[in-house]
């Protein structure tokens, strides 16, 4: 009687080992605690594991949409000092029988971010090995950034080329009434094709262009 | 001891104003030429010509190259020797003979004027390729204004399982320059199609090179006060960020570490001289054109000095820069290379984290070298030499857009650092422009082909448009080939003649006299022992001697170009693939017609010249009515007076 009651309280554990251990539904688990932590790294421990086995069991229900998961479903061994193990997931009907690999898979999948929010880790940190981490999608503008910018750019040169070209259209104008002998002096300073008469320190007097080549005004 | 050999040049006081006009001239400040405003937009308007990429990009590289602190030696040495008296060549003539490179040389010889069409020539290839890099430039400057910066990371397929798989072979920065920014094709034949982004940022280029300069130097004369003097600013600011990041010294060390056995080298030299000639953007005529505009009595003797040391100091300054951030770079893979190595080794063997750290890694490999190498052997570690991180792809276009982004986006703060970045790039390339842009419109203005009433911005206007045009072979898929062509013989063998007949005019044609009295005439003291010998004997013998050096081994080898081929074996590594056989043709238009203009104008007006003679002996009329019968077969003729 004693011993059928102990065999029946060490059997289940044994036979979970063995269930885990040989299983090719089991997933590796792989935590780099210090790499993502530095100083704020916390200890691998027993409650750790059973925040683990609980979070699993939440992806399963989730995924699964069925309540009856509990962290007894969640089986782990091989654990080692690197903070890595193998964990594999019994059915809530019947605890011999192994969840398959590929419905762990998605439902780790759908869930890595929740899962990877309770250990303050990262998609780098905490892994699952074989199952690829979902990249974030990618951030989709209405407008590309750099067409703005570019219409910035060449709005600015279009008011600038606009600007100057209208500017040399009335100095021309100006010229030529200038010419047409409507006005004797001016500011004393022409600029025309570049030409700035900007040498009035230390010469004597101002350039009279009423006396000056008119070929000058009309050659621009 | 008077070294006096002179060509007979009749008629040469006829076609120069002599001293006494120039004064005149000076007081009266009348005449159509334009003016600096003041001195200083003059200074900078050359230092931005000499200033550009160049300095950036090339000098860093062939000092690390070559022996690093070494290579300080030839450089100096070729600085003094050449670059300092054709700078001053072309200064003086400019200032003396008040006129662009083909009416400065049409005043010497008139049979010299292929030496400016050949300039202007030059001027515009060079022009055409160097804008498209601007165009580059400007792409990348439109797409910092994001964070992350779109070359941080690679894009995810379709089903978002992992990133792009030419993305994951190679990088994130690789993958955005090769086919976001230039969707480059495997080979030079293949097309790809035109790039329509990179055909808007042509346009934005050459539109903003036309607003700059529209009017000539009375618009870039006001421009240079930014693009000439942004650059150092950025620099500066690089220079404070780079060291205060980690491993940046290590980057300093490494470019000036000297290995003196390097000056025996005669590349060393060779790639010295040619870099100080290339720099100093001498040969495009752009120089004697913005020296025509000074007053007569400039002292154009300081000018050429100041400007050259500038130049010096620059990329000297410019390669402390950047090999501050490459060795931050350098030390980012190095430890990122060893934490992925150290991870692999920790998951093997199942040991808690911290075991191995970068102290005792080496200590670990060699113990489990001799317990277990088969399993070492099995784990593929990844090889971490900082010195080959610190020589990865440092030059040029791989510099700018590779290795200096993939820094940037290590650094906090990286769209703040890539904006400043690729404004100084951009100043650097603009003001270069500026001077290839003088070096056409002037040529293009003397050779009287186009109508004389048509203003100088039609002038400006259409060289941008049609360089435009052209420049749109640059915004096809196999874009990137077609420039590296043009880099490598356009600018180069035609640049190294027109200096070399220059100098040859200047002092043998012109005769060293007559340019002796009027440097006398220009600055108050005539030209010492070190200005004759140089101008006469040594800058001709080393141009020579590197134009040699370019065209023997140009000619003996293979000409190859390295290619992005993802479907290569070596990929991610560049692939050197060889010239189809059509691209000969062009590599012989590109060198060969700049080059082969200077005897062939020679030659036609040769011909004209005994032709016209012969006929006025047959009419015997006089020379005037004779003249004007004469037939414009070529509307070209008509400058070749």
């Amino acid at each position: 009687m004693l011993a059928g009651v102990l065999l029946l309280i060490f059997l289940p554990p044994l036979v979970a080992k063995d269930l885990c251990k040989d299983s090719q539904d089991g997933f590796k688990v792989r935590l780099s605690i210090k790499t993502a932590l530095g100083d704020d790294a916390y200890e691998w421990n027993e409650s750790e594991m059973f925040l683990f086995r609980s979070t699993l069991a939440y992806a399963m229900r989730k995924q699964t949409k069925q309540d009856t998961y509990n962290i007894t479903n969640i089986l782990v061994c091989n654990d080692t000092q690197r903070v890595s193990f193998v964990f594999v997931v019994t059915s809530p009907d019947d605890p011999d029988q192994l969840i398959p690999k590929e419905q762990i898979e998605q439902a780790v999948r759908q869930n890595k971010h929740r899962i990877n929010n309770a250990f303050l880790l990262s998609d780098m940190t905490l892994e699952f090995v074989g199952i690829p981490p979902t990249l974030a999608a990618p951030i989709i503008y209405d407008t590309e950034p750099w067409l703005i910018v570019f219409g910035v750019v060449i709005g600015a040169v279009a008011v600038g080329i606009v600007a100057l070209l209208m500017s040399t259209v009335s100095k021309k104008r100006r010229a030529k009434e200038k010419a047409a002998g409507l006005s004797e002096e001016d500011e004393g300073i022409v600029k025309e094709n570049g030409t700035a008469l900007s040498g009035l320190g230390g010469k004597e007097g101002v350039y009279n262009q009423t006396f000056s080549n008119d070929n000058r005004f009309t050659e621009l | 001891q008077r070294f006096c050999l002179k060509l007979p040049n009749p008629g040469l006081d006829e076609r120069i104003p002599s001293h006494a006009e120039l004064e005149k001239l000076e007081l009266e400040e009348a005449g159509e030429r334009p003016q600096w405003d003041n001195k200083a937009q003059y200074m900078l308007t050359c230092v931005g010509f000499c200033v550009g990429l160049g300095n950036v990009w090339r000098f860093p590289y062939l000092c690390q190259s070559h022996g690093g602190g070494a290579f300080m030696i030839p450089f100096l040495i070729l600085l003094v020797l050449e670059g300092i008296p054709l700078l001053h060549l072309e200064f003086a003539i400019g200032q003396r003979l008040r006129k662009g490179s083909i009416g400065v040389w049409r005043s010497i010889n008139p049979y010299l004027v292929g030496v400016g069409i050949a300039s202007m020539l030059v001027s515009f290839l060079v022009g055409m390729y160097y804008n498209t890099i601007i165009a580059w430039v400007m792409w990348y400057f439109f797409n910092s204004f994001q964070d992350p910066l779109p070359w941080s990371q690679c894009p995810i397929n379709e089903n978002r399982t992992g990133f792009v798989s030419e993305c994951e072979r190679s990088s994130p920065v690789d993958y955005f320059w090769y086919r976001k920014t230039l969707n480059t094709t495997p080979v030079i034949e293949d097309s790809g199609g035109l790039q329509w982004w990179i055909v808007l940022c042509l346009f934005c280029a050459w539109t903003l090179l036309w607003v700059c300069c529209l009017r000539g130097i009375e618009t870039t004369g006001k421009a240079v006060y930014v693009t000439s003097t942004l650059p150092y600013l950025v620099l500066t600011i690089f220079l404070i960020r780079g060291l205060t990041l980690k491993g940046s010294v290590s980057g300093i060390k490494f470019l000036f570490t000297p290995d003196l056995d390097e000056l025996l080298n005669p590349t060393t030299w060779l790639d010295a001289g040619a870099q100080v000639f290339y720099s100093f953007s001498l040969a495009f005529g752009g120089l004697i054109s913005f020296s025509s505009y000074n007053s007569v009595h400039n002292n154009c003797e300081q000018d050429a000095v100041i400007i050259s040391v500038i130049n010096g100091l620059t990329s000297i300054y410019a390669a402390i820069v950047i090999y501050s951030i490459i060795g931050f770079r350098a030390t980012e893979r190095f430890d990122d290379c060893l934490s992925g190595n150290i991870l692999t080794l920790l998951n093997t063997f199942d040991l808690p984290e911290g075991n191995i750290t970068e102290s005792n890694y080496e200590g670990f490999l060699q113990h489990l070298n001799s317990t277990a190498p088969q399993t070492l052997q099995e784990l593929q570690l990844k090889t971490c030499d900082m010195q080959t991180f610190l020589s990865q792809g440092v030059e040029g276009t791989g510099l700018a857009f590779i290795v200096f982004t993939e820094a940037i986006t290590k650094m906090p703060f990286s769209p703040l650092w890539s904006v400043l970045f690729f404004i100084m790039l951009f100043c650097l390339g603009l003001s270069t422009m500026f001077g290839s842009v003088e070096g056409v419109v002037v040529p293009l203005q003397d050779l009287n082909i186009l109508p004389k009433h048509w203003p100088k911005e039609a002038y400006t206007g259409l060289v941008c448009f049609v360089s435009f045009g052209l420049a749109i072979i640059f915004a096809q898929g196999s874009g990137e080939y077609w420039l590296a062509l043009f880099d490598g013989f356009a600018g180069s063998i035609p640049l190294l003649i027109i200096a070399f007949c220059e100098m040859m005019a200047v002092s043998y044609i012109y005769g060293i006299d007559r340019f002796n009295d009027d440097i006398k005439f220009m600055i108050g003291h005539k030209p010492n022992f070190f200005w004759q010998a140089t101008w006469r004997l040594v800058s001709p013998l080393i141009v020579l001697l590197i134009f040699l050096f370019y065209f023997i081994t140009t000619i003996s080898k293979e000409l190859t170009y390295i290619a992005w081929d993802p479907q290569s074996e070596n990929f991610p590594a560049l692939e050197t693939k060889s010239y189809p056989d059509w691209i000969y043709a062009i590599i012989f238009i590109l060198s060969g017609v700049p080059a082969l203009v200077i005897p062939a104008v020679a030659l036609f007006r040769l011909i004209r010249k005994s032709c016209s003679a012969r006929e006025e002996k047959h009419t015997g009329g006089d020379s005037i009515s004779h003249q004007t019968q004469i037939p414009d077969e070529l509307d070209r003729t008509r400058s070749l007076h």
